[in-house]
């Protein structure tokens, strides 16, 4: 069976499952609007400064709120055992990762289109002037979060203290990816366009995904099946 | 034909070995009552069969072919501890998705077909977590049934069904031996699993203490195995 397929069944299963029960999107859609609603209060919306770093407060609360749902990934899978059916299926361990991948890129991906224009209206920055390169940027680094995300979701699994070595592995390993997405965003969110120089970050960023893309889904069988 | 090569095996949970050399095949068409006390390795050397877990040492076979292959994993059928169900998704769409994942022609089709035959076809749309237990159990022996699979591993697939689920799978266990079928069953229950075996095999201490048919006497009294193979009490 196509692989691709595969990977749409159980992307199509973990949206569905997610969706009914809200569990990871709920908690990090809450998380990432109470963040954007603090952070507001604790720097000064008008000032220059602000502007300057809007692209770090910004990647921080998608890179926590990210944990949130990429916890839940392969935790899922404890209830009912239902990781042994997966893992006993006749699909590969890569279709199944890159499915889990798809549903978790999807979620992160909402919480962050939500949390977009709240951060607009807090920090009263003009997002939506870029608003497709900002995307570009956003599926890019979101992408990356997501592949490392749920290798070590499936790294930890089996873990009691899951919630705490997930974003212990994932964030160290994401700073390349993390540093690029908010040179990147940074200047796109107050409206201002890409230079020729930001193009640097932008391959960096390219890179950093299809280097982990490839390593995860060579990595996948060997951390499922132990 | 061997349909279960088991050449070997070791497992290790860090220095301490779970599973000591064993050796055995498995007919195809036979019954295979895998025996032990707790912490012999029986579940351990189920999960290595069904390539949920890789063996420290030595090899395993399905079919002929490696028990991580696509093809061994798409013609066996696993029963578990757990049901290995969703519970956010419903009984049909649960059954659907495996049919898909196992590559079925029409995954709708058999999920209804099993729905109906573990009469759970007027609850089709329910979500599994509102389910009974009983109802979860009956879900759970149609989705490891239902890729008609050539070789059946179930580990205490007894334990904790209500008298319906029961009577079902002794079914449908029957059929599955009559139809040439191979399965092995891991279990305490000893009644219930010689009478459908046709093979034994006892684990001690993760090393195998003995293999082979299941005799008259076995049935008569269930102790008489663990008596001649089995640790002193």
């Amino acid at each position: 069976m196509n692989f691709f397929r595969q990977s749409l069944f159980i992307a199509q299963k973990d949206l569905r499952s997610e969706l009914r029960s809200k569990e990871a999107l709920n908690a990090s859609l809450a998380f990432a609007l109470v963040i954007l609603l603090l952070f507001s209060f604790a720097f000064d919306p008008t000032a220059e400064q602000t502007r300057e770093i809007a692209g770090g407060l910004l990647w921080i609360v998608f890179a926590f709120a990210g944990a949130l749902i990429l916890n839940r990934s392969f935790a899922r899978e404890l209830a009912n055992d239902c990781l042994d059916a997966l893992v006993a299926a006749p699909i590969s361990g890569a279709a199944l990762f890159l499915g889990k991948v798809l549903a978790n890129l999807a979620l992160l991906l909402a919480v962050e289109l939500v949390c977009l224009p709240v951060f607009g209206v807090f920090y009263d920055v003009p997002w939506t002037v870029q608003f497709w390169p900002l995307i570009l940027v956003l599926l890019l680094a979101t992408w990356g979060l997501t592949v490392v995300g749920t290798v070590f979701s499936a790294l930890t699994v089996n873990l009691r203290l899951r919630e705490l070595m997930l974003p212990m592995l994932v964030y160290p390993i994401m700073i390349p990816g993390l540093l690029a997405a908010i040179q990147l965003t940074t200047p796109l969110v107050i409206g201002q366009p890409l230079t020729a120089e930001m193009m640097l970050w932008l391959r960096l960023l390219i890179a950093f995904d299809v280097i982990f893309t490839a390593v995860a889904l060579s990595l996948v069988e060997t951390v499922l099946v132990r | 034909m061997s349909a279960i090569e088991v050449a070997g095996v070791w497992k290790f949970y860090g220095d301490f070995p779970a599973l000591r050399e064993v050796s055995f095949n498995v007919e195809a068409g036979t019954c295979l009552a895998l025996l032990g006390r707790n912490g012999a390795g029986k579940t351990t050397l189920l999960r290595i069969i069904a390539g949920l877990s890789r063996a420290g040492r030595g090899q395993v076979r399905i079919l002929g072919g490696e028990a991580r292959e696509q093809a061994a994993r798409a013609r066996i059928g696993i029963l578990g501890h757990g049901i290995s169900l969703y519970d956010e998704l419903s009984a049909f769409e649960n059954l659907r998705l495996f049919g898909r994942l196992y590559g079925l022609a029409d995954p709708a089709k058999s999920a209804l077909a099993w729905l109906e035959r573990t009469g759970l076809e007027r609850v089709r749309h329910g979500l599994v977590r509102e389910f009974s237990r009983g109802m979860r159990q009956r879900l759970a022996v149609a989705r490891a049934f239902l890729h008609d699979p050539s070789v059946l591993l179930l580990d205490e697939p007894f334990t904790s069904l209500d008298d319906r689920a029961i009577a079902l799978l002794q079914g449908l266990l029957c059929d599955a031996v009559a139809q040439g079928r191979t399965v092995v069953l891991s279990t305490h229950q000893l009644r219930e699993a010689l009478e459908l075996a046709t093979r034994v095999a006892l684990l001690v201490r993760g090393r195998l203490a003995h293999a082979g048919p299941r005799t008259d006497e076995m049935l008569e009294d269930t102790g008489w195995l663990y008596r001649h193979y089995g640790e002193a009490p």
